[in-house]
């Protein structure tokens, strides 16, 4: 299985999921400069943390029309996997792959802790070695990710399912019903402001965050066989 | 053919459903003031651009798209914009 992690002036977790997807998985992993136009080669995109060309306008809305999101856009229409993680969760939804917008945190401070997740969905490749319901804990680092989207949005991304990650307790930054984590209507996309890069590594103080890119392996082996 | 030039005012602010922080930091910063009379405070951005066109109606409909596509996102923020000619018209490229 194929990780490519885009890198954008200012991103700056692309070298921990590249130390998870490499290093620990021992999966071929290649940096992706956002000039780039070919990624066919890659089956899963990351789009890591960070703060891509500075965030200046709004978080993400630049690296919305970099090359390699075009390239991306296409890689997420064949139903290939693209995650984003943080800053990469706000790209995302900039480019429209992803529903609704992240926005400033409601207290207004840059938000750095560990905090509790509910997995609320595990029948897809991003979750499918969690519980469904467990609590595990990952690190947040972020001063916009409040989620937010109109009503009738919300109400469909419920309806379909597409939450798979909720705050547990207190909500860090305001975002509503929760959300930390939604995917696209097919399951393909994902966006999460947590960051399971950051709790691969017993080291770095928690695993919890490593059972989503294994998860990722499982599916490539399903597809050999 | 003639290019004029045009110069835009847009305001990009954000949507009534959506909170600003930010705007009630400052209303509370107005508060120590002694402002207590600030009912509301909400912080949006204002941008000015230079751009050439043929016409007033191509300049607004090519705006219409960048702020559209980049310089709001419509599902949190609203914008509108002036457009006005600057006196001195561009000189026309062959």
């Amino acid at each position: 299985m194929k990780f490519g992690v885009l890198v954008f002036p200012g991103s700056n977790c692309d070298r921990d999921v590249a130390y998870v997807t490499r290093d620990i998985l021992k999966q071929p992993t290649r940096m992706v400069w956002h000039e780039e136009t070919d990624i066919s080669d890659l089956d899963v995109v990351v789009i890591p943390g960070g703060f891509s060309y500075g965030d200046y306008l709004r978080c993400g809305a630049i690296a919305r029309f970099s090359p390699v999101m075009q390239a991306t856009v296409e890689h997420a229409n064949k139903g290939k996997l693209v995650l984003g993680i943080c800053n990469g969760f706000q790209v995302l939804t900039e480019a429209g792959l992803l529903p609704g917008a992240l926005v400033r945190n409601r207290d207004l401070h840059f938000v750095c802790d560990r905090i509790p997740l509910r997995v609320e969905r595990t029948n897809l490749p991003w979750t499918q070695l969690y519980q469904k319901g467990e609590v595990i804990t990952l690190p947040i680092a972020h001063g916009e990710g409040n989620y937010y989207a109109d009503a009738d949005t919300l109400a469909e991304l419920e309806d379909s399912d597409q939450v798979l990650f909720r705050y547990e307790g207190e909500n860090p930054n305001g975002s509503l019903n929760n959300i930390a984590a939604i995917c696209n209507i097919k399951g393909n996309v994902l966006g999460m402001m947590p960051h399971p890069e950051r709790a691969s590594d017993a080291m770095l103080g928690g695993t919890d965050g490593l059972k989503l890119f294994e998860g990722l392996l499982k599916v490539a082996v399903a597809a050999m066989v | 053919m003639v290019v004029l030039k045009y110069q835009a005012r847009i305001y990009v602010t954000l949507r009534p459903s959506v909170l600003d922080p930010a705007g009630t930091a400052v209303q509370s910063g107005l508060k120590h003031m002694g402002y207590e009379n600030v009912e509301q405070v909400r912080i949006g951005k204002y941008v000015e651009l230079t751009l050439t066109a043929e016409s007033l109606d191509a300049a607004t409909k090519q705006l219409d798209v960048i702020c559209d596509q980049l310089l709001a996102n419509v599902v949190i923020e609203n914008y509108r914009f002036e457009l006005a000619e600057v006196s001195a018209p561009a000189e026309a490229k062959v």
